[in-house]
């Protein structure tokens, strides 16, 4: 009835979890000092920035459309009831650039193409083709881990960016064009508002975060999956928890170290 | 070869994000706006500055001519040292004074720097001793309310 309770489970459940993260972040140096190596075969990283970036582009804008749509409707909404609906697209850049842009994305970029990601590299796990690399002398995680995490890396900052911007467009298509907000003040407002380092320049470096963030819980859930098809779900299932718990908290985190003042 | 088909869209995938953070820089963040120009620097002392930051701009006649640069306090005197980048292109008299203005009922506070009618103009390092403070609203609506009632005062004793 309380069998889990043991002291020896709690015990090797610990150690467990103590080894599992040791070799994670072991894993995670491991991927940033191939750094060199991946892109000394630009091929590689380009084939699954192709795979990663573009197929996911489709999703981000459209997304990024529908989330400026509600931006402008709803900061409207509240803005007009304190008279001072010209400060639209103030509210709809800073909340994209610094919160949602990297933060949606990511969630997205976990959903759309984490979860490829683990699937695909759990499969080769299970059907052993890492191993086979490895019995050919060939580093599986710098021939198939370290193009993916790279490719990830540059990914997310560039389809965060898109987000941001479709989101603005979104919004000043609700604000402006329909609503019929004075489209100068909407862009001046904005450009007064918005400023380039600390609140584009601290966006970037969110989404880059997150994306180093994402693609490693993406590759390491699979390169640890059990070898077997149930395993391989189970991973699956794993990066999209792992990776949006992770996004959401480091959001916390990084919103706190930046924008205190 | 279907990788060299893979390259374009890469390339542009590169591209559309590359366009993409170039549109926030410049028509959400006005990257333009920070100017490189040459600037000189000068200290206003006011008693108290309300509610303006560093990068708040500075104004004269309604056209910004530089930007705050940092705002620290000066516990010898008890005022804020205000040092203001101004653009070298436009001098200001001497003995121009500063103010510490509000943008609209609510908005943002900025310097407004008033030019004076001496021929010396200033120059880097100078201090602005004319200086006109932020209007507290609090300080304000307590003044108004003294007056008041001063007034009733001098009514109910006149008779």
């Amino acid at each position: 009835m309380i069998g889990w309770l043991q002291p020896e489970r709690v015990g090797r459940a610990v150690r467990g979890f103590l080894s599992d993260l040791g070799r994670a972040a072991r894993m995670l140096g491991y991927l940033f000092a191939l750094g060199g190596k991946a892109f000394a075969r630009p091929r590689l990283v380009a084939d699954q920035l192709h795979f990663l970036g573009n197929y996911s582009l489709a999703i981000i804008a459209v997304s990024g459309l529908f989330v400026g749509f509600v931006l402008g409707l709803q900061g409207y909404y509240i803005l007009q009831r304190y008279g001072s609906s010209e400060a639209l697209g103030l509210m709809v850049a800073l909340s994209l650039v610094r919160e949602l842009g990297p933060v949606v994305t990511a969630l997205l970029f976990a959903g759309r193409a984490g979860t490829s990601l683990t699937a695909e590299i759990g499969l080769m796990k299970a059907g052993e083709q890492l191993t086979a690399m490895e019995m050919m002398a060939v580093d599986p995680v710098q021939r198939v881990l370290a193009p993916r995490f790279w490719a990830g890396i540059i990914a997310m900052p560039l389809l965060a960016a898109v987000f941001s911007s479709v989101g603005i467009i979104g919004g000043w298509i609700v604000g402006v064009v329909m609503i019929g907000v004075d489209g100068g003040a909407f862009w001046s407002q904005m450009q007064a508002g918005v400023d380039v380092w600390s609140d584009v320049g601290n966006g970037v470096i969110k989404s880059f975060v997150f994306g180093v963030t994402v693609s490693f819980i993406a590759l390491w859930q699979g390169f640890e999956a059990k070898p077997t098809p149930e395993g391989v779900s189970r991973a699956t299932t794993r990066t999209v928890v792992v990776a949006s718990l992770a996004v959401l908290g480091l959001d916390f985190m990084l919103t706190a170290w930046m924008f205190s003042i | 070869m279907p990788q060299s088909r893979h390259d374009v869209w890469v390339g542009l995938f590169v591209l559309l994000g590359g366009a993409a953070l170039l549109f926030l820089a410049l028509q959400a963040g006005n990257l333009l706006s920070l100017s490189f120009e040459d600037t000189y620097r000068v200290q206003a002392r006011f008693d108290n500055i309300g509610g303006l930051k560093p990068r708040s701009a500075v104004r004269s006649a309604g056209v910004v001519v530089g930007r705050v640069e940092s705002i620290t306090f000066d516990d010898q005197t008890y005022q804020a040292s205000v040092t203001l980048s101004l653009e070298r292109r436009f001098a200001f008299p001497k003995d121009s004074s500063a103010k510490i203005l509000t943008a609209g009922l609510l908005g943002e506070q900025y310097i407004g720097l008033e030019p004076g009618a001496e021929e010396q103009t200033l120059v880097a390092g100078d201090v602005i001793t004319q200086t006109q403070s932020a209007v507290v609203l609090e300080n304000l609506i307590s003044q108004f309310l003294f007056n008041r009632a001063a007034e009733a005062g001098d009514g109910a004793s006149r008779p």
